[in-house]
């Protein structure tokens, strides 16, 4: 059976039009029978046969989005959690899974991923914080080296690139860590267990890495 | 590694393209959101948008410019011009916009930085500098920063005014030489290099492109993360490929995908 009901949740962050045109596009190419919804309801959420929680913005100030809409943590953390749907995360859509957010003040996240955002802290002084542009994927591990999520992406330093433009990143565990990027060190470039997946770039703004990444999702059965 | 990015201009007033695109056959040169696809097409890591609108009547042109080409392109988008207020950040961001340059009002008003920065983080928060040099040939070089298009001076050191901004909350600087700017003799380097010692964060390299050294000159003897040019591009003196072919063979990483 196909999902048919991909949910965007929009909680005032930024990038939603963006989110929502790149997934209409890859449903779109892919001819998939999948239904995307932009929508600031638990109740569609509490729904949907998957989720996606985009993010730009201040860690804190995103978390104070997402407490504001009416029951939407606890339809998250009933649709994700408990039932196992999948769920995408992107950039501070990811970060808020961690379970602390360091990033101007201490705000506490969703607790689904193990450690704490931080700052990115390259081991060459001369790379520049914020990390803003393309960068290469390089998978961690034998378990994720298949990863379903980057099925026909080539990754590796000679790979293709993704979209990044961040200032901090989570500092996982290492069996959450399904992929790093190489900035003066590995820096966590998707985070991930069971049916959780976020990503720290952008796939929305990643050309055709992204909407290879974004189909993937979509035909995704963790 | 992380690549040094190609970045095309667009000056856009009225929800038109100042002076037109014609590298490849457009059906209408003056578009935008045409011109935004044939660079999304031609691999340009990013794009940037300056409004230049000078009506308050067709302010809100440039939201529907934005928005349409998110539709068509997904790459990364900066938008400047007219940026007075957070309301106008959260705007051009809710339109499609990734990161929103601020120029004159973060002059007038450098708060206006930390209030964006603080709601929707460093990293989407551009502050644009045009600078002018204003030392004489046998003084140490001082540039300072200039508004309305060269003609007003400010009288603020650039140097300092990185340093308070990237204080501030600046996530990356779009630094322009008014000195050089058309005048296709390359970036003001030493300029660019000041500037990009001065900070942390990225320094955009802009104003004075007239060949493909050039770039390889703002990323190598400048110091900047990304270089931006419009006519070269516009006007199809060169291709985005065969400028990042160029900065290749340079041995400068860029992205070919």
């Amino acid at each position: 059976m196909t999902s048919n009901l991909v949910t965007i949740i929009d909680y005032g962050s930024g990038n939603l039009h963006s989110v929502a045109k790149a997934f209409e596009r890859a449903v779109r190419d892919a001819n998939l029978d999948i239904q995307i919804e932009v929508t600031s309801s638990a109740d569609r959420v509490a729904q949907a046969d998957k989720i996606v929680l985009p993010g730009v913005g201040a860690f804190a100030d995103c978390r104070k989005g997402l407490d504001a809409v009416d029951g939407m943590v606890d339809a998250l953390e009933e649709n994700v959690i408990q039932k196992g749907r999948p769920f995408l995360g992107i950039c501070v859509g990811t970060q808020l899974m961690a379970q602390r957010g360091l990033e101007k003040e201490t705000t506490n996240g969703l607790g689904w991923i193990k450690g704490d955002v931080i700052e990115i802290m390259p081991d060459d002084p001369k790379l520049k914080i914020p990390q803003i542009g393309w960068n290469t994927i390089d998978l961690v591990g034998e378990k994720n080296k298949d990863h379903p999520l980057f099925n026909g992406i080539k990754t590796g330093p000679e790979g293709s690139h993704a979209y990044f433009v961040h200032s901090y990143h989570i500092a996982a565990n290492e069996n959450e860590i399904i992929a790093t990027t190489n900035y003066g060190g590995p820096v966590t470039a998707i985070v991930g267990r069971d049916n959780i997946i976020g990503t720290q770039f952008h796939p929305e703004k990643s050309q055709k890495l992204g909407l290879a990444f974004i189909t993937n999702f979509l035909k995704w059965k963790p | 590694m992380l690549k040094s990015r190609i970045i095309p201009c667009l000056d856009v007033k009225d929800g038109r393209v100042v002076k037109g695109v014609s590298f490849v056959d457009l059906i209408d040169a003056g578009d935008p959101v045409q011109a935004a696809k044939a660079y999304d097409a031609a691999g340009a890591d990013e794009l940037t948008f300056l409004d230049i609108t000078a009506s308050s009547d067709n302010r809100s042109i440039i939201f529907d410019v934005i928005k349409e080409t998110a539709e068509h392109c997904f790459m990364p988008v900066t938008v400047g011009g007219g940026v007075r207020e957070v309301a106008d950040v959260r705007k051009l961001l809710n339109s499609g916009a990734d990161k929103v340059a601020m120029n004159t009002a973060a002059i007038n008003r450098p708060e206006l930085v930390k209030e964006a920065a603080d709601k929707f983080g460093n990293q989407c928060i551009v502050v644009a500098m045009d600078a002018k040099k204003v030392s004489a040939d046998n003084e140490p070089d001082r540039w300072e920063l200039f508004t309305h298009g060269g003609r007003e001076k400010t009288g603020i050191e650039v140097g300092e005014f990185a340093r308070k901004v990237t204080a501030l909350g600046a996530g990356e600087i779009l630094l322009t030489s008014m000195d050089q700017d058309g005048q296709k003799n390359g970036y003001d380097l030493a300029l660019t290099r000041y500037v990009a010692d001065s900070v942390r964060v990225p320094v955009i390299a802009s104003g004075g492109v007239g060949n493909l050294d050039h770039l390889v000159d703002g990323i190598k003897l400048g110091g900047a993360g990304a270089v931006l040019a419009a006519s070269i591009f516009h006007f199809g003196t060169f291709t985005i490929g065969e400028a990042k072919q160029h900065m290749h063979d340079a041995g400068i990483a860029v992205r070919l995908d």
